[in-house]
Order: C-alpha cells, then sequence, then structure tokens
C-alpha cells in the first residue's frame, strides 16, 4: 500500500477564543533543527498584541470572578484534554527534532505541572491570606487577588513545558494573559490552544501568539491595560526595555530565565504570588 | 436654622408612611452658638529644634561633604524652622558605605532575636518622646497636634514594636521558604507622615537584617533626625541607619547608587513611575507606594450620620494630604442632596488653623508648592464648569491654609475626578445602581484605597470584591495598624507595606 499524502495543518493564533490568523497576514518558516520545513507559523504584528491585549481584559472580569473550585476544575480539565492528545504533543515536539523520550518527558511533566497548580486555586488565599490582629475595633482580612491582564513572554526551550508552566501560575489565581509564544518553535504553544479550547476555559483567558519577540515584547510590555509581565528572556537588553515600558503603567514586572524547565522548582505557590495583588478590608466590630 | 419639614423632603418608608426621625433631625450643627472655643496650644517650649542639622551616617552627625544646606519651613507661619543637610552623591556614596560596612560586619551577623531588641529599644523610645516628637512633627508638616498626638507618633511606634517581634519568627512567614535579607535599602519618604513613613520603611528592614539608607522629604526632616538621635541612643550598631537629608536630586543619587539592592519608595506616581524606570535593567528590588483617587462610596441604606464622620475623616485628615484619601464621593441618587447637605454643614464646624492648637481639625497646607498646586486644582476645577463649595471658615492670614472644598457636578473624565489634588478637596458623584458605582470606582488608574458605606454586609463583599484597591474600608475609613498590610493595585503601586506581607519586600529566598 502507498504511503498515504498527509494532511499538515495550518498554525493559526488562539485570541479570544478564536483562531484567527494574523491580521498582518504574515507568516515565518519554523523548521526543525536541520533547517527542514514545518509549518508556517503567524508572524504577529503590533496590532495583533493590542487585539489579544482587549480579549485578555474582556476575559478578566468574568474569570477572576470564578470561584476558587471552578478555576481548578477548569485546570485540571484542561491536563486531562491533553493526556488525551498527548501523542500529538510529542509527535509535534518530534518534529522539531526532539527525541521520542524526551518529548514524552516533556508532554508528562507538562500535564503534572497542569495538575499541580490545578490544586493550588483554592489554598493560595487560605495559606497566604492573614486575619490581621488590629489595635483598634475592627475585624480585618487580607487575601491574595488576581492583578488583571498579565503579559508572557516564553522562552524557546521545552517549547511546551516552558508555555504551560509559565501560563497555569498566572491564570490559576484569576488572571487572563496574552503569550507570545517560542520565536523558533510556536508550534506546540498553538496546538496548546487548542487544549484550552476543548476544557472549559473560557475564551481570552489565555491568548497566544507566535511571531518575532522584536516585533511584539514592546508593545506588549509597553501597553497601558497589561498589569504585569512574565519574562523568561534574559538578555539585558530585553529585560532593559521591559522594564523601561512597565514604568509607562507601574506594571509589575518578573524576570524568570530559567535553564531546565523539568525542575521540581517550577511547582511552588510562590510564582502565582507573584501575579497577585494583596486586599486588606477592615470593617468596625461592635453593636 | 432650621428648616421646615414639607411633604417632599420627608423619609417615606416603604409603605409610604413618613420614617420616625428625631424632632432635631433637621437641625444644622452649630456648636458655635452653644459654646467658644478658646484657644488651647499645646505648649512646645520644651521643645528644642536647632538652627542647623547635618546627615546622620555611620552613627554620627556630620556635615554634608559640598557644605550645602536648604531651610525647612513652618508651614503655619511661613518661618524657616531650621536649616538641614543637603545630601549630593558622595553624602550618599558615604551613607552607603556605611549601610554597607555595617550590614556585613555586623547587622546580617547579629541572630534575629538581638536585632529584635534594638527594634524594640526604638520602639520604647519613640513613646518615651512622643510628645516632643508630636510636636516637632505639627510645626515642621502643619498637621493638626491631635492628629500627630494621636495617630503619627503611636503607630510608628507601634510600627517598631510590630515588626521587633518579627526578627527572630521569619523562618515562619513564608511556608517553604527559608527567607534572606537583602543587604542596603535605599528609602525615600513623602512629607504627608514623616515620621510614621520613616517607620513604616524602617522597621520591615531591620526585622528582616537589612541596613538603610533613608532620605526624609524636604519640607520635613526633623523628626527622622531626631530619629537618628534615636538610634544613636539606643544603640545601634553605627552604620545600621543612616539618614541623608535632601531634594529630589539627592532621592535619585540613592535610587542610581549601583551597591544599593533595594528601593522603598512612597510618594507621587509621577515620581515613582521616573524611579522604576531608573531602575529598569537593575537587579534591585522595589517597592512603590504611590497615589491614589479613592472612591467613597455610600449607598442608600447608609447610617448617614455616621457616614459623614466617615467622609469627613476620609477626605479632611492631614489636610487630605493622605495617599489613601476618600478624594471621589460617590452617592447613590436617592440620598445624595440630604447627604450633600449633611456635609456641608458639618464641614462648616470644622475648625482650619494653628496646627498646635488642640482643637484644630485641618491644619496648615504642608508646604507653598503644595498649597499652589491645591489653587491651582481649584482653578481647574472650577473652569471644568464643576461647582465649588467651601466652608466660610475663618482662616489665619499667614500660612498656607485651605478651606474644606467639595466640587459637585462633575464628570468622571473632569482632571479633579481622575488627578490626585493631595489636599482637602472632595468631588462627589452620584450613581444609581452598584455596576455603575462599582465602574465608576475602578475608573481611574488607581487603586490604592476604597470606602463603602452600607448597612448590608453582602453589599459590602460584593463591592469590596469588585473594587480593585488594595486597602478596602468599609463603614469606616482611613484606619492604619502595623498588622495591616497597605498598598496598591494598578498605578498606586508596587508590594504592600505592613503585617506580614510587609516583610516580603524586604527578603529573598
Amino acid at each position: 500500500m502507498a504511503d498515504r499524502l498527509e494532511v499538515l495543518k495550518t498554525y493559526k493564533t488562539y485570541v479570544g477564543g478564536k483562531f484567527p490568523r494574523s491580521e498582518s497576514d504574515r507568516t515565518y518558516r519554523v523548521t526543525d533543527v536541520k533547517e527542514k520545513h514545518i509549518a508556517n507559523a503567524c508572524r504577529c504584528s503590533r496590532k495583533d498584541v493590542r487585539d489579544a491585549v482587549l480579549a485578555s481584559r474582556s476575559a478578566f472580569g468574568g474569570w477572576s470572578a470564578r470561584s476558587a473550585y471552578n478555576r481548578g476544575q477548569v485546570l485540571y480539565r484542561i491536563a486531562e484534554m491533553l493526556e488525551g492528545r498527548k501523542e500529538q504533543f510529542i509527535k509535534e515536539l518530534e518534529l522539531a527534532g526532539v527525541k521520542e523520550k524526551d518529548a514524552r518527558a516533556e508532554v508528562h511533566t507538562t500535564i503534572d505541572r497542569l495538575i499541580y497548580f490545578a490544586g493550588w486555586t483554592d489554598k493560595i488565599s487560605q495559606v497566604f491570606g492573614t486575619v490581621n490582629p488590629v489595635a483598634s475595633a475592627h475585624f480585618n482580612f487580607s487575601s491574595p487577588d488576581a492583578t488583571g491582564v498579565v503579559g508572557i513572554i516564553a522562552p524557546d526551550k521545552s517549547p511546551l513545558l516552558s508555555a504551560i508552566s509559565l501560563i497555569a501560575p498566572v491564570i490559576a489565581s484569576g488572571n487572563s494573559c496574552v503569550l507570545l509564544a517560542s520565536e523558533t518553535n510556536p508550534l506546540p504553544a498553538v496546538s496548546f490552544g487548542e487544549v484550552l479550547h476543548a476544557s472549559d476555559v473560557p475564551g481570552g483567558v489565555v491568548n497566544i501568539l507566535t511571531g518575532y519577540r522584536n516585533e511584539t515584547v514592546d508593545t506588549l510590555s509597553s501597553h497601558k491595560d497589561v498589569n504585569a509581565v512574565f519574562n523568561t528572556i534574559a538578555d539585558r537588553e530585553t529585560r532593559k526595555l521591559i522594564d523601561e515600558n512597565a514604568s509607562i503603567s507601574v506594571k509589575r514586572v518578573t524576570h524568570y530565565p530559567a535553564e531546565d524547565w523539568f525542575l521540581d522548582d517550577h511547582e511552588n505557590p510562590y510564582l502565582i504570588l507573584e501575579f497577585m495583588e494583596t486586599k486588606t478590608t477592615w470593617h468596625p466590630v461592635g453593636i | 436654622m432650621s428648616d421646615i419639614k414639607t411633604e417632599e423632603t420627608i423619609d417615606k418608608t416603604s409603605n409610604g408612611s413618613p420614617k420616625p426621625t428625631s424632632p432635631n433631625s433637621d437641625l444644622k450643627l452649630d456648636f458655635a452658638s452653644f459654646w467658644e472655643y478658646s484657644p488651647a496650644p499645646e505648649s512646645s517650649d520644651f521643645v528644642e529644634i536647632d538652627e542647623k542639622y547635618n546627615h546622620f551616617i555611620n552613627g554620627e552627625f556630620v556635615e554634608p561633604v559640598k557644605g550645602r544646606y536648604m531651610k525647612s519651613i513652618n508651614p503655619a507661619t511661613e518661618e524657616v524652622l531650621c536649616e538641614f543637610a543637603e545630601g549630593t552623591s558622595e553624602d550618599v556614596d558615604k551613607a552607603v558605605k556605611a549601610a554597607r560596612k555595617a550590614y556585613e560586619k555586623t547587622w546580617s551577623k547579629l541572630s534575629g532575636n538581638e536585632r529584635g531588641k534594638y527594634i524594640f529599644r526604638i520602639a520604647r523610645m519613640i513613646q518615651e518622646r512622643a510628645r516632643e516628637l508630636a510636636i516637632i512633627e505639627s510645626i515642621d508638616g502643619g498637621k493638626p497636634i491631635r492628629e500627630s498626638r494621636d495617630v503619627d507618633v503611636p503607630l510608628s511606634a507601634a510600627y517598631f514594636f510590630y515588626y521587633a517581634g518579627w526578627a527572630d519568627k521569619l523562618n515562619y512567614a513564608f511556608p517553604g521558604r527559608k527567607p534572606k535579607s537583602l543587604g542596603v535599602c535605599g528609602q525615600i519618604i513623602p512629607w504627608n507622615f514623616p515620621l510614621l513613613m520613616l517607620a513604616w520603611k524602617i522597621a520591615p528592614a531591620l526585622a528582616t537584617g537589612n541596613t538603610v539608607v533613608l532620605k526624609p522629604a524636604e519640607s520635613t526632616p526633623v523628626t527622622a533626625l531626631k530619629f537618628a538621635e534615636i538610634c544613636r541612643d539606643a544603640g545601634l550598631p553605627d552604620g545600621v541607619v543612616n539618614i541623608v537629608t535632601g531634594a529630589g536630586q539627592t532621592g535619585s543619587e540613592i535610587v542610581n547608587h549601583p551597591d544599593v539592592n533595594k528601593i522603598a519608595f512612597t510618594g507621587s506616581t509621577n515620581v515613582g513611575k521616573i524611579i522604576q524606570k531608573s531602575l529598569a535593567g537593575t537587579d534591585k528590588k522595589f517597592t512603590l507606594e504611590l497615589g491614589g483617587k479613592g472612591p467613597n462610596i455610600v449607598f442608600e441604606d447608609a447610617p448617614l450620620d455616621q457616614t459623614v464622620e466617615g467622609i469627613v475623616n476620609a477626605i479632611f485628615f492631614n489636610q487630605g494630604h493622605v495617599c489613601c484619601a476618600g478624594s471621589r464621593l460617590l452617592v447613590q441618587e436617592g440620598i445624595a442632596e440630604r447627604l450633600i447637605q449633611k456635609l456641608k454643614d458639618r464641614m462648616e464646624t470644622l475648625i482650619v488653623g494653628d496646627p498646635l492648637d488642640k482643637n484644630t481639625d485641618i491644619g496648615a497646607i504642608n508646604s507653598k508648592a503644595q498649597f499652589e498646586r491645591i489653587q491651582n486644582y481649584l482653578e481647574i476645577g472650577v473652569n471644568e464648569g464643576a461647582e465649588i463649595h467651601q466652608s466660610s471658615c475663618q482662616i489665619p492670614e499667614n500660612g498656607y491654609f485651605c478651606r474644606p472644598t467639595i466640587f459637585t457636578n462633575v464628570s468622571q473624565s473632569n482632571r479633579v475626578v481622575q488627578e490626585e489634588i493631595f489636599g482637602p478637596v472632595l468631588t462627589i458623584q452620584t450613581f444609581r445602581t452598584p455596576d455603575e458605582a462599582i465602574e465608576k470606582a475602578n475608573n481611574t488608574p488607581y487603586g490604592l484605597a476604597s470606602g463603602v458605606w452600607t448597612d448590608k454586609g453582602s453589599k459590602i463583599f460584593k463591592v469590596g470584591q469588585s473594587v480593585r484597591s488594595g486597602v478596602m474600608w468599609s463603614n469606616t475609613y482611613n484606619k492604619f495598624d502595623p498588622t495591616s498590610p497597605f498598598g496598591g493595585y494598578k498605578e498606586s503601586g508596587i508590594g504592600r507595606e505592613g503585617g506580614l506581607h510587609g516583610l516580603y519586600p524586604y527578603i529573598k529566598f
């Protein structure tokens, strides 16, 4: 039997729960380590970033108002969906030259990481919230609260695992986000959009863009409706650009360069807290 | 004096019958006709303020390298209070070196328990010198003695007392992690609560094992220098606390000094942004406590008289020089007219004048520059078409004083609604539904503090969840406590001060 001709996939972006192409209609070639063509990915423009921020802002209110229990279930559902489609992701990583064993490990760790953060949604306030014994006759308590729209700049390394290691702690607490996927291999992140789409995550909570960082990072980090930036690019110039842009609207910036995304260190509640505000409520006590 | 109740002004209950009211419910507040207030000045003769103050570096008072001095003005009299050193890069460098040396040689080597004992000592000495500090705070900054005596100074001592206790318990503060100190902290504080802001900054920094270089504001440096005496008297190791005085340029020298590990700034959002920008690309940690435009939301079911007191406290406390001031009143339509009338009546009773008089409610505006800024905003408000109302009180001829002011007929886009005025100026808007109130409350770049007034608990929590601000005062306003975290969302800042959360900015894992 002759080999069947494979149907190739057109990779698009994931914005507001839809899969649009870049408004610029531009694409760029994604290749494997041997420069062999894998696919054309969207080369997103500044306008695409702005559209994604808008979608992210629109989704923030509803997502952050969900109960912590519900958000935990949704995150768990993402893991379930990924588990079901893991062969697809393993193949996709292999296409880019990752060995089968390593690809499988990456997908497995990704799934487990989602489970880890899913479990935190309804515990973070308990562990990091406080009742404050003020000296006056008031009841006073503090609890963590999502900061808003978070811009995530993902690295090229372990493109699936790293992207999800960044997204999970951000959305667990009720933030929405715009992810700039790996530049060299954005395909797993885009396919992950399909998983999100099938997992009860409201459209706009996670938005995934592809393209060149030098065309998108500036817009994302200077956008006034972005509350925080989660950056993994270690390069000094990029860091400085992000920091300077952040000062335009007092954004919170977390630089998080990592060599090895498989480490257990990436699983900790302090990453969730990086993108949360502390809200303190007072009320008089009396009759 | 009292209006006759007409059919329209009588409140109806849900079944249409008039609500029971007190027979005097329409009387305007008129304290003066019952008794006149005699002057009640706090005696200040035992307080010593030197003619000239130097930096406090490495445990001693040292003259500025360049020999330049600035003047601190008593804003209630416009007279020069004293001269103080203007810090240059040389002074800042000396201070940072002293702080570094103290960090490496002594402070980071002390056990938490010993560190804590030094901080407890400081807390006690502030209490011992409370009266003196309160008087100086009022003379130097213009705030009413009642506030510096009852709020600023006792709270400052309380912050030190609270954080002293943390020094040897830090391993319990961060689940699963062992905290480490950062090193040298550069701290820049504002003029609205000079000693209290110093306490907010220095107490957690020392408790977590850091050393500090602190710059007080150029209009209110004196209590910080008195605090330096306390550090000396408490036997705090040399260089653990260094005070360098000066203006913005001195602050920028601290921010940009390469050997500072962390910057903590409280002040305007504009300066905060400049600081954040100048820290770009460095590894310095920072916290920013910036401006606000606090919405104070009043629902129809709020207890009106208590609410009026709360509104007064929200905006006229400390002349409105409060970053978390409730400067935007949002009133539900049904009660707007009555509430505003009651507020106006209450404003008439506020005493504006000598900060050292114990009866004074509103003292002097902190500086000429701030006075002009407020006057400018009053003009902007009027030019934008807002209706201005000021109390008719007498104000002293000399000194910088501003009558309590409200603006009605304002819209969300008016500059007086959007921008922080930092004075006794309140804008009043109305709303119909809770959603509208929440939307208006959130419609500024700020998110520091907000207030909500209602008798209904569920409404408090709904509004509290939806308004994006770091502090939510329900049926109260402008309350502070060392155990209570404070800090903003959005452009009101980054990080929290106070409480367990106030330790985070001063540690690393």
